[in-house]
């Protein structure tokens, strides 16, 4: 497989994963929002955090408000709204369109084309929640025809490795966010004490929800929602598929169909053996989102040397 | 257990309420079924008011009257309502657009990525004209590759005072680095697209030779997948020739030129990358063939030997169907600017350790003035008639057919020897005084550069307009390959003019295209059986 390819694979299994992801953290945050009383700290401004793009929004917005921030993650021409990982994708499904399955990159290209024309959806609740669910749906129903379709061949083990680094990514930066609001409703003094159970425990089913997980958390663990335990699935739980220690395993499990992928190897197990070593409970009591900081680097460090093994040797 | 039958049921009823012909009369009414219905709507299609004028009209003899192949179609299409050809132009778009089926287009400095223009109504051609048609078109490119193959070696035509040497050796086109090549089959020209147009008795004329990098295949591929997704039902009732194999075809002519004996050889197209027009094409062509798309930077020459850079290291090419013109293929050779190529590419060549198809050089054949001579090349180099016939064309290199061309541009239609797209030309009969002044300065000028055609009356073909059918000039560019072995696509690309009148067929100029159907008769065996 050429190397240009293989990284628009693997860009573009990152767009479709990362619009999805997207796409499910607006959904869960809007109706967050709805359950949690007026005076939390939680806002929107949060949920630019969580997408690592609190400077491109100051730059463009004023108010980190609901309209603003769903035009933002939307529609916005700039890099991290759905729009643009979709249109992203397509772009990088179009260059590669002589390795996918057909239906595969025709589901891209639709999914593109409804994306740019339902912009106009992301003020009204109702309209964008059916749009979101629509665009979770579809990325779904995308990556199950590569499933369904591809060899297990190097290009599926790219499709694979792009999505499985993407979602590790994203589930970290929610347990962050969940982490990082937990202490601040503990700490803020206005907070209603009598409540702050009862909002602990929608935070994080929320947390859970945006990740599909609420289910399969409830089938694991058999007692009231709580911080540690979430943080500890979403984290360690190896069955489920959104983990992060479950997309590690992911990477490993492909690696043997690529050439020369020791360095990779390495760092993933690096990055899994230190994941494995932290005890949650401490954690959550203090550390967490320095820890997050911590796997995120290890994610950076994974994709620079899938790059330098694969993509880079061009002149 | 009882929710899946429920489930499959409604799917059944959804399948039926699609692909059935008139969903709409049937949607309207639960008390009469779809035909008497159907009868209270105003038509669309009218073949009585249909009217192409003097032109030869390939579906439509006379007022009402379609001919014997088409009348099927032109039933069918009359049958239908407002209703169901709004509803099949809409299925026929979104498929397009689905289907990703685009051309780019250049301009204002960016580059749009426009829907392939598509008109649903298909063309006709009968299958035993086609078989003529077809000996014609092979007989064509392979007394064009004698030629290239004898003008970079021997130069037998020359000394037989064929053609002149000096318009071939002249020519922008000449390659003296391919002189003493001996390609594999002695085939250079490997893939043409040939060009023919119609007169106003309907014969097939050839207009022009494309050798270079001929496109428009996928296009033709993808007319006939979105024809059969709107009108399934249309090939119940005809026996059509299938063109899918064309890229089967391609794949095997490609490995025909394999250098290395081996099982699979490696094949690649090389595409300029995806600001070409025809990237779709390269893309599309790569994915059917299962060949690798390489741009010029993926490929690198070591030791004369082609390598492309994949994910394990370098891995040899064996086969480049190249969809970059000559001069940017190799910068240590030709245009030392180029990007797209790979230095080093011609010497593989040379070395014979990779083949490239179309060979550099090919292209000397793809001249408007050689064009001209081709009939004296059958009988010369295959001492055969001509099968098809071109078009009449003064030379204005030659004196007396120069003045002839000058004293009559008002009739007639001047092309430039080297030009392809459908640029820099002389629509004498419609072009104004002072465009006519000019070609004649730039004849004079440049006289090899030039030849000049009556301007045929080009057939028509109806066009779903917006009100009814409506008759829009048409040419045709069937695809040949030549490898160790010929094939002709059955039909071709068929472009259509879709401005009233016009005469120019290019998408880059707002043309649009069609599905083509070779029809079999009654009577006809199928072809190759």
């Amino acid at each position: 497989m050429l190397s240009r390819v293989a990284e628009r694979i693997y860009w573009q299994a990152r767009y479709l994963e990362r619009a999805e992801n997207t796409a499910r953290l607006l959904n869960v945050f809007s109706n967050l929002l709805l359950d949690l009383p007026d005076r939390t700290t939680l806002g929107w401004s949060d949920l630019v955090r969580i997408t690592g793009a609190s400077e491109t929004f100051a730059q463009h917005y004023q108010a980190a408000n609901e309209t603003n921030l769903a035009r933002f993650l939307i529609s916005d021409p700039c890099n991290v709204s759905i729009s643009a990982m979709l249109a992203n994708a397509r772009e990088n499904a179009r260059t590669t369109r002589e390795v996918m399955p057909t239906e595969a990159f025709e589901g891209i290209n639709e999914l593109h084309y409804y994306a740019q024309s339902a912009a106009g959806k992301a003020d009204d609740r109702s309209a964008r929640n059916e749009m979101l669910e629509h665009i979770i749906e579809s990325c779904q129903q995308i990556f199950g025809m590569l499933a369904g379709a591809m060899s297990r061949d190097a290009g599926y083990a790219f499709v694979r490795m792009g999505r499985a680094l993407e979602r590790a990514d994203m589930v970290s930066r929610m347990v962050d966010v969940g982490a990082r609001k937990l202490f601040a409703m503990l700490e803020d003094p206005a907070a209603p004490p009598e409540f702050a159970e009862t909002w602990q425990g929608i935070l994080w089913m929320s947390v859970l929800r945006s990740q599909s997980a609420y289910q399969m958390y409830r089938q694991h663990v058999r007692r009231r929602i709580n911080g540690e335990d979430v943080v500890c699935f979403l984290l360690h739980n190896e069955e489920f598929p959104r983990a992060v220690i479950h997309n590690l395993t992911t990477i490993s499990k492909v690696l043997p169909r690529l050439p020369n992928h020791g360095e990779v190897a390495e760092l993933v197990n690096l990055a899994r053996i230190e994941l494995k070593h932290s005890h949650v409970p401490e954690l959550v009591e203090r550390g967490l989102p320095e820890r997050i900081d911590h796997l995120q680097i290890h994610f950076a460090a994974i994709h620079d040397a899938i790059s330098r093994t694969w993509f880079l040797p061009r002149t | 257990m009882h929710k899946r039958i429920d489930g499959s049921q409604r799917r059944r009823i959804h399948g039926v309420r699609c692909t059935a012909p008139k969903p709409a009369a049937a949607d309207r009414s639960h008390q009469h079924c779809g035909k008497y219905e159907l009868r209270e709507l105003p038509l669309q299609i009218d073949w009585q008011s249909y009217d192409p004028g003097a032109f030869h009209d390939e579906m439509i003899e006379g007022p009402g009257a379609p001919r014997s192949t088409a009348q099927q179609l032109a039933a069918y299409l009359e049958s239908l309502d407002r209703k169901d050809l709004d509803g099949k132009k809409l299925a026929a778009r979104l498929a397009i657009k689905t289907m990703g089926i685009s051309f780019t287009v250049y301009s204002d400095g960016q580059n749009i990525d426009r829907e392939w223009p598509f008109d649903l109504i298909p063309r006709i051609i009968a299958a035993r004209e086609w078989e003529t048609t077809r000996r014609g078109l092979e007989q064509r490119v392979r007394a064009l590759n004698c030629f290239i193959h004898d003008v970079y070696n021997e130069q037998k035509v020359f000394r037989d005072r064929i053609i002149d040497p000096a318009l071939i050796l002249d020519s922008v086109n000449f390659r003296p680095q391919c002189v003493g090549i001996q390609p594999r089959h002695k085939v250079w020209a490997h893939i043409c697209g040939t060009d023919l147009i119609r007169d106003e008795n309907g014969r097939f004329l050839v207009l022009e030779d494309n050798l270079r990098v001929p496109s428009g295949v996928s296009y033709m591929l993808e007319n006939r997948r979105v024809t059969k997704r709107v009108f399934p039902e249309l090939f119940e009732n005809h026996r059509i020739l299938p063109v899918t194999e064309y890229t089967q075809e391609l794949f095997d002519m490609l490995a025909s030129l394999s250098p290395r004996k081996q099982a699979y050889p490696e094949i690649a197209v090389l595409t300029p990358g995806i600001y070409n027009s025809a990237y779709f094409e390269h893309s599309y062509l790569a994915q059917r063939m299962g060949a690798e798309l390489v741009e010029g930077s993926d490929l690198v020459v070591e030791d004369d030997q082609v390598y492309m850079r994949t994910i394990g290291g370098l891995s040899r090419v064996d086969v480049i169907y190249r969809r970059i013109d000559d001069l940017f293929l190799d910068p240590a050779v030709f245009n030392p600017e180029s990007v797209l190529g790979v230095p080093g590419l011609f010497q593989a060549w040379l070395k014979g350790n990779v083949s490239l198809a179309n060979a550099p050089g090919a292209g000397v054949a793809d001249d408007k003035i050689v064009y001209t001579y081709v009939p004296d090349f059958i009988k010369y180099y295959l001492d055969e008639d001509p099968v098809l016939p071109n078009v009449p064309s003064y030379r204005c290199c030659n004196d007396s057919e120069r003045s002839h061309v000058l004293a009559n541009l008002d009739k007639l239609v001047v092309k430039p020897a080297n030009e392809s797209g459908g640029y820099g030309m002389l629509m004498g009969p419609r072009a104004s005084a002072a465009e006519r002044e000019e070609f004649a300065r730039r004849i004079k000028a440049n006289p090899r550069n030039y030849l000049a055609q009556p301007l045929i009356s080009l057939s028509t073909v109806p066009i779903l307009g917006e009100h009814s059918a409506e008759p829009r000039h048409v040419d045709l560019r069937p695809f040949i390959l030549q490898g160790a072995d010929s094939y002709v696509t059955p039909g071709g690309l068929t472009r259509v003019a879709l401005v009233k009148g016009s005469y120019v067929v290019n998408s880059s100029q707002g043309g649009g295209s069609k599905d083509t159907w070779v029809v079999m008769g009654e009577g006809d065996a199928v072809p190759g059986s």
